[in-house]
This record gives structure tokens, C-alpha cells and sequence, in this order.
């Protein structure tokens, strides 16, 4: 293993955060394979452009390569990874554990998540486990942060000392009850937010104001979800074949009229547009930016919207 | 009540082509009402048996009985008579009254004419839905009476997930959001504020993840 890799630091994102930054973070999916070289090659590219990239954990519920290890080969890079974690596939257990080795191995982030079910996966044979959910989880990694003691009240001889993240998404059903869930992941120890790709800008809008005025934007740092568009179809794509997502009839009628050729540019120029109000908007704290297998534009989005070079950590 | 459905003919016929006298053995309690494992299905089986080995030219030999529940000894007892005359049993009872049935008559296979698939209600004509999954610790108190175990497909216990949409799961597009369920219901008398309550992970020791569970009724006993 690289001697490169700082186990004693604690989170450079917290540290943006705290200070205040608009942080920037991008999510980097595993290759289906053992090929390590996939994953240091975009976290190359995403190397000095982000304050810390996601690794997906099984995402879609396509097996691919564990974030845990994923994150350790961008650890090596210098990359501050963000370990995400579902309880999908492991119980509490084996969950622990995890925390317990990704912090050993310098891991200092983590997303907690349910994860997408099975049956939108390559294996929807497969049985699930879903022992705890996401808020369980959140306070698991709280508890074993601030108590030093894993789910059974047992004292860790070194307890993981992580930066805990959950999502959200504002467009899911029903309304009323996303700032109530919101609010009890901050409860159950959420330090930061990162939410569904934000196409509906007044949803969001309206999403965020209710959580600005129970005062939950100032418990936890909020970065809004955005992924540039590659075209007209992928638009449709999301608009109906992906759960939890709203995409506007006129954003599909957007990237129509630019055409073919121009589609692609089209969509970045939507997600600067996207990013410059969520720079604007009170209660955002950063953004995440899901380039789905377009990590490689990453760097030009970030510059573009203005925000590099990133700032340094202390 | 336990709800199953019958396996299809083919595989029936599969699973019973070693023997040439059979024995299909009906239920009379959940199998019946939910309309796979009554004297009706009982009768229409063993027929469709019957001219199915005749068409391949095999006889097959099938006797009918159903008994008020496989899952009673009391109840499976009147079989005895007729299983000294075959080679095997056919039972159109869930998993627990095949195993019971089973465990009496020990010389001869058992064999499942069902697929027992949930503990549900008949919500309206031909249309059975799973509530239970028999957790052994129930919560629909907390929860509107809508249990979050059973009716959501990933077992939250926190909130609906970032894929609830209209009212329904993203699983499946015919299955309602338990989550959603769930709140309306609360709305309706004034509880959505015990909804905002953390819900700390389950015990599963009660449910299937503790082993095969046993209940004992000292009262009971004679």
C-alpha cells in the first residue's frame, strides 16, 4: 500500500464545509470487473476539479466492484474518497464492519443509503436484507463516532471517527413528508445532504425553503444533486424509466431543439445554469455532481461554473 | 388467512409421475378460501391428472379426500384409511400442513401441489394482497396500522424512499407506497406528528431470522 495515504486526518470535505466553501463533489461508479485501472483513470480526471468523489456501492443493484475497495485505490491517488454504503446487501453486521475497516484503511466520508432494489438490477434473483434502513445507518456510524460503541453499546478500541452523508430526494412523494425525513436523518446524525439530480428547479426551490425555515439548513450542509444531460434521449430516459426523478417537459424540449449534434452541450450548459441558482440559493452548500459514465466533463462543468480551482483544505 | 396458488399442471405432473396410485389430499380452512386447495380444486386436479397420464397413455390411479385442515393431526388422521392403498400424496395444503401431513405418514412421499406464497386478504374478488409476514413483534401501531415489515418492498422504517411516487412503489407500479398508505392514514386522525418519531433498528430475533420459531401455551397443555 502507498505510504501516500494520510490514516490520521479526518474529513478535508468537512473541513470545506466548516469553513463555509461551496464544496464540490463528484460521484465515480466502479468498473463491473477487477480492473483498478478504471477507477484510477476517472479519479484522475476528477483530481483536483472536486473536493471528494463518491464511489457508488452496487448502484442499480449491478454488481460491480465494492466501493470500499474502489475508494482505497483513490485514497492512493490522493483523491478524498466518499465510501457509499447500502443496506441492501449486508445486514448490520457486516455493515459495521465495514465502517470499522474503511476508517482503518483511512476512509473519512461516508453516504449512507437503503440502495436501489434488486429487481432493477442484473440479479433481480438475488435475496435482499435490508436489516436496518438509512437513518438506522446514519445512526449507527454517529453512534460509533461519538460514543465509541458499535449497535450492541460494545466500546471500540478506536472508534471511526466518519463524515456522514445521506440523501435525499425532494421530488419523490409524498411532499409534505421529505422535510420530516430530512429532518430525522439530521436528528439521527446526518452531517451533510447530497440530493437527487435537481432538474425541477421550483420543487427544489420550495423543498428547500421549508427546510431553511425549520431551520435545517443551518444543521446540516445541503449540496444539490446535478447530472449534465447527454442528449434528448437520456432526458426522456430519466423522465420515465428512472424511479425517484422529475425531469420538466420543457428541459426535454430544450435538448430537442438544440439537435443531435448540439445535445450534449446543451445539457452542460443546462447543469452550469442549474449550478450558478443552487450557488444563489440560501440553504445550498455545495453541489454533486453525477456525470453517469461522463466523468471525463467534470473539469469543464467545474470550471465553467466558476468553481476552480477548489480551495485547500488547512 | 395463508394464501397460496397451485403449481402449474405440468410441474404437477412432473412431481407425481413416479407413482401410479395417488392420493389428493384437500384443505378445508385457508387453501380453500382462497381458492386452490378445496374439494372443487381437489375434484378439477384429479381429473385433469387423471386425462393428462391417459393422453400419454399411463393410467394413473388418484383417490380424493379433503380434510377441515392439514394442519391439524386431528384432522389428517382420516386419511389414514386410504394410505395403506397408495404410493403417494398429493397435498393441496400450504408448506406447514404438506410438513404435518408428512410427519404422520412416514412411508410414503408427500409431495406439494401448491406454492404457498403470503399471509394476505382477499381484497376484493380474485385479488389477494400480502399484510403480514408474521415478524412475531407487531408495530402497526406505530405505523397507522400499515405495516411497513410487509408492504414496503425494501422494509423502511424511517420514511418512504427517494422512489415513492403518486402514491405507488417503484418496484411495481400496481403495488401501493406502504409509506404513503402510512401517512394518509395518520393525517386521517391527527397522528402524522408520531411519524416524525426515529424508529431505531429492529429485533429480529422474534421473526424467521431467529430459527424456526415455536410457541408454547402452557394453558394449553394437557
Amino acid at each position: 500500500m502507498s505510504s501516500g495515504i494520510n490514516r490520521s486526518s479526518g474529513s478535508m470535505l468537512q473541513q470545506l464545509l466548516s469553513r463555509g466553501e461551496f464544496a464540490v463533489t463528484a460521484e465515480a461508479g466502479p468498473p463491473r470487473g477487477a480492473n483498478a485501472e478504471v477507477v484510477s483513470r476517472k479519479g484522475a480526471i476528477l483530481k483536483g476539479y472536486v473536493d471528494a468523489v463518491n464511489v457508488t456501492d452496487n448502484q442499480t443493484a449491478i454488481v460491480r466492484m465494492c466501493s470500499l475497495a474502489a475508494c482505497t485505490h483513490l485514497l492512493q491517488l490522493g483523491i478524498e474518497p466518499v465510501l457509499q454504503m447500502v443496506t441492501r446487501d449486508r445486514n448490520r453486521i457486516a455493515l459495521q464492519s465495514d465502517i470499522m475497516g474503511a476508517f482503518s484503511l483511512g476512509i473519512r466520508n461516508m453516504l449512507c443509503l437503503s440502495g436501489d432494489h434488486q429487481s432493477f438490477g442484473s440479479q433481480p434473483d438475488a435475496l435482499n436484507v435490508f436489516d436496518i434502513d438509512s437513518t438506522n445507518l446514519v445512526n449507527a456510524v454517529k453512534n460509533m463516532r461519538d460514543e465509541g460503541k458499535d449497535m450492541s453499546g460494545f466500546a471500540l478500541d478506536v472508534a471511526p471517527q466518519m463524515f456522514i452523508g445521506a440523501a435525499e430526494n425532494p421530488f419523490a412523494d409524498p411532499f409534505e413528508y421529505r422535510v420530516i425525513r430530512l429532518a430525522k436523518k439530521i436528528a439521527a446524525g446526518a452531517d451533510f445532504i447530497q440530493t437527487q439530480c435537481v432538474y425541477d428547479m421550483p420543487r427544489f426551490r420550495e423543498w428547500i425553503r421549508l427546510a431553511r425555515e425549520q431551520g435545517l439548513t443551518e444543521q446540516v450542509h445541503i449540496l444539490a444533486g446535478v447530472t449534465p444531460m447527454k442528449s434528448a434521449r437520456m432526458a426522456k430516459y430519466m423522465a420515465t424509466k428512472v424511479p425517484g426523478m422529475t425531469v420538466p417537459d420543457s428541459l426535454i424540449k430544450r435538448l430537442e431543439g438544440a439537435g443531435k449534434e448540439k445535445g450534449a452541450e446543451e445539457g452542460i450548459k443546462v447543469c452550469l445554469e442549474t449550478i450558478q441558482e443552487m450557488r444563489e440559493l440560501k440553504g445550498v452548500h455545495g453541489v454533486h455532481i453525477m456525470a453517469i459514465e461522463w466523468e471525463d466533463h467534470v473539469p469543464e462543468i467545474v470550471k465553467g461554473a466558476g468553481l476552480y480551482p477548489r480551495p485547500r483544505a488547512a | 388467512m395463508i394464501v397460496a396458488e397451485q403449481k402449474p399442471l405440468a410441474e404437477i405432473k412432473g412431481i407425481v409421475a413416479p407413482y401410479q396410485r395417488l392420493l389428493v389430499l384437500g384443505c378445508g380452512t385457508c387453501t380453500k378460501t382462497c381458492f386452490a386447495g378445496g374439494e372443487d380444486e381437489v375434484a378439477t386436479l384429479a381429473s385433469a391428472l387423471r386425462l393428462a397420464f391417459k393422453k400419454d397413455g399411463k393410467t394413473i390411479k388418484v383417490q380424493e379426500l379433503t380434510v377441515e385442515r392439514q394442519c391439524e393431526d386431528e384432522f389428517i388422521k382420516q386419511a389414514a384409511p386410504l394410505v395403506g392403498g397408495i404410493d403417494a400424496v398429493l397435498s393441496l395444503a400450504c408448506g406447514a400442513g404438506v410438513q404435518m401431513v408428512a410427519s404422520r405418514f412416514r412411508k410414503i412421499p408427500v409431495l406439494p401441489g401448491l406454492n404457498t406464497t403470503f399471509i394476505g386478504v382477499l381484497e376484493k374478488q380474485g385479488l389477494f394482497i400480502e399484510k403480514c409476514l408474521g415478524c412475531g413483534n407487531c408495530v402497526l401501531d406505530d405505523f397507522a396500522g400499515v405495516c411497513p415489515t410487509t408492504r414496503c418492498s425494501k422494509k423502511l422504517f424511517n420514511g418512504p424512499c427517494g422512489g415513492s411516487k403518486n402514491g405507488k412503489c417503484e418496484v411495481n407500479p400496481e403495488t401501493e407506497c406502504a409509506w404513503q398508505l402510512i401517512i394518509d392514514r395518520a393525517k386521517e386522525f391527527g397522528q402524522l406528528d408520531k411519524l416524525k418519531a426515529y424508529s431505531p433498528p429492529r429485533d429480529w430475533r422474534t421473526s424467521h431470522a431467529g430459527g424456526p420459531r415455536k410457541l408454547v401455551r402452557e394453558d394449553h397443555i394437557v
